[in-house]
């Protein structure tokens, strides 16, 4: 019993930060149906950043405000540099353009920062909390906190406010979105900004647990694409079910039967979801008619 | 109103408007007729910015529109309902109607989207679904519906007849020509000549990317070379 619980645990600290990274999808998919795969250098450089900005000599919150901005505005810049000017080009072209951006990100990350593994001090101490025989650290329930809190923000601004809709009206038709005064430039460079932030709130989270270095934005951008995947692409729902299944998927795994094949498992459960539901498991239903 | 002198546009090294003179007054029905490809829908798209203009100038309440983006020329009361109808087929109807009413958020969006409820009935009945999901017809009233949320003074209408049935033609037709009364003036652009003709005040008639022939709806009807190439008749 406590052993299941201690797995849930690991789960659903691991899942909810999936689940930011494919928050992190879903605003730039929205926006300009483009899967950013340099999604996991933003989760890098909010870590990394606020490492060098504490060792700087900035109080810990102040690093990691810093860190977020930065991070917002490298955001902003990848769609200026990279993505606006390839407009008109196919989705596929724009999707390699991201893994080309993640791969300059990670060279200019070694450079700017360093090669080592770095980390700073979680938030409310480093004594783990009991609960029924198993324990969990203060740190992952900041993580789990900052997973939910985004995504209610997050649901609430694509529902409940006309900006959101904008955002979604600009993807699923741009001349459209125009013609009714959407300013479509703009809602790029504020949803690769908000994807950007959220990346980077998520690094500056986990960075106490799993610490840091110059390239593990690449397995985070790839685990947080099949969390995205599994839930539905471009739904924030999907995101946040699909992020938690995914680490609780590979705890379980891990914990059952061996951490060597908790990535195996994870990926056979997906790709049996996708065969069975292709659109995930909060995806919309195409619906148009011709 | 809006004042179109010498426009040229083109796609790529092809030029597709070789130079275009038109104006429509306020309060006006104005339609373009001509045959598939004679540069219409480039001369709307270009009338709101979609289509980057090559030369000449368009002037509307006064004011040069060339250097103004498309996404403000709805707030100096221009609107369009675009070619192919263009709405937000994930959205929900009533999603659409908002989205038209981008610019605004007071009291008046309501009122305004009962008024389109009651002009098109049937976009009340399917309110929450998806856009999408809608017949022809009812995704062209929905795109007339949305451009009229946005309070234009002046309202461009790319081909709302496409592929619709003849007695939901009728229907939009009767719409359009009832804008004068909500004092929104109209530029129409048609291959249905004939309908466009019925309700318009003045036509052009538009030809490989130039402006041919131009007068009143009545003197175009009864003109034996429209009569011949356009009107079937």
């Amino acid at each position: 019993m406590s052993e299941l619980l201690q797995f849930l645990f690991s789960g659903v600290t691991v899942g909810a930060v999936y689940a930011l990274v494919a928050l992190g999808f879903t605003i730039i998919y929205n926006a300009s149906d483009v899967v950013n795969f340099a999604q996991g250098e933003f989760v890098m450089l909010g870590g990394m950043a606020t490492v060098f900005a504490h060792a700087a000599g900035l109080p810990l919150p102040l690093a990691a405000l810093a860190a977020i901005i930065g991070t917002a505005a490298v955001g902003v810049a990848l769609n200026r540099l990279a993505i606006e000017p390839a407009r008109g080009a196919p989705v596929v072209s724009l999707i390699i353009i991201t893994i080309g951006a993640s791969i300059f990100i990670r060279g200019a990350a070694q450079l700017v920062f360093d090669k080592q593994i770095h980390t700073f001090p979680a938030f409310s101490g480093d004594d783990p909390i009991r609960i029924l025989g198993a324990t969990i650290l203060p740190q992952s329930l900041w993580v789990i906190a900052g997973a939910v809190l985004v995504f209610v923000a997050l649901w609430l601004f694509f529902t409940r406010t006309l900006l959101g809709r904008a955002v979604l009206a600009t993807s699923n038709n741009r001349l459209a979105a125009q013609l009714v005064g959407i300013n479509t430039n703009f809602v790029m460079t504020l949803s690769f900004a908000l994807s950007a932030g959220i990346g980077a709130l998520a690094g500056v989270l986990v960075t106490p647990i799993t610490l840091t270095s110059y390239d593990v934005g690449l397995t985070l951008a790839l685990k947080g694409f099949a969390a995205a995947m599994l839930g539905g692409m471009g739904n924030p729902k999907g995101a946040l079910a699909g992020g938690l299944l995914l680490g609780l998927l590979e705890a379980m795994t891990a914990g059952y039967l061996s951490s060597q094949y908790k990535d195996a498992a994870a990926f056979v459960v997906i790709l049996a979801v996708l065969f069975l539901m292709p659109q995930g498991l909060f995806g919309r239903k195409s619906t148009d008619r011709v | 109103m809006l004042t179109v002198e010498g426009l040229r546009s083109r796609y790529g090294r092809i030029e597709v408007l070789h130079g275009i003179d038109l104006h429509v007054d306020s309060g006006e029905i104005v339609t373009v007729v001509g045959a598939n490809g004679a540069g219409k829908t480039t001369l709307l798209r270009c009338l709101s910015g979609v289509q980057p203009v090559t030369g000449g100038s368009i002037t509307f309440r006064g004011e040069a529109l060339t250097p103004v983006p498309a996404y403000k020329r709805l707030k100096r009361g221009l609107a369009q309902s675009p070619e192919g109808r263009q709405i937000f087929t994930n959205l929900t109807v009533e999603e659409n109607l908002r989205l038209g009413a981008f610019l605004f958020s007071d009291d008046r969006v309501e009122k305004d989207m009962e008024d389109a409820f009651q002009m098109f009935p049937i976009l009340k009945e399917k309110r929450n679904l998806a856009a999408g999901g809608l017949s022809g017809g009812q995704q062209q009233m929905l795109a007339m519906a949305r451009a009229l949320m946005g309070r234009p003074s002046c309202l461009l209408l790319d081909e709302p007849s496409m592929g619709l049935a003849p007695i939901v033609v009728q229907q939009i037709f009767d719409v359009v020509k009832g804008l004068k009364a909500l004092n929104v003036t109209v530029l129409l652009v048609e291959q249905n000549a004939f309908g466009a003709l019925k309700i318009a005040d003045r036509g052009y008639v538009m030809e490989t990317g130039h402006i041919t022939m131009s007068g009143t709806a009545a003197e175009l009807i009864a003109d034996p070379r429209i009569r011949e190439a356009y009107l079937g008749i």
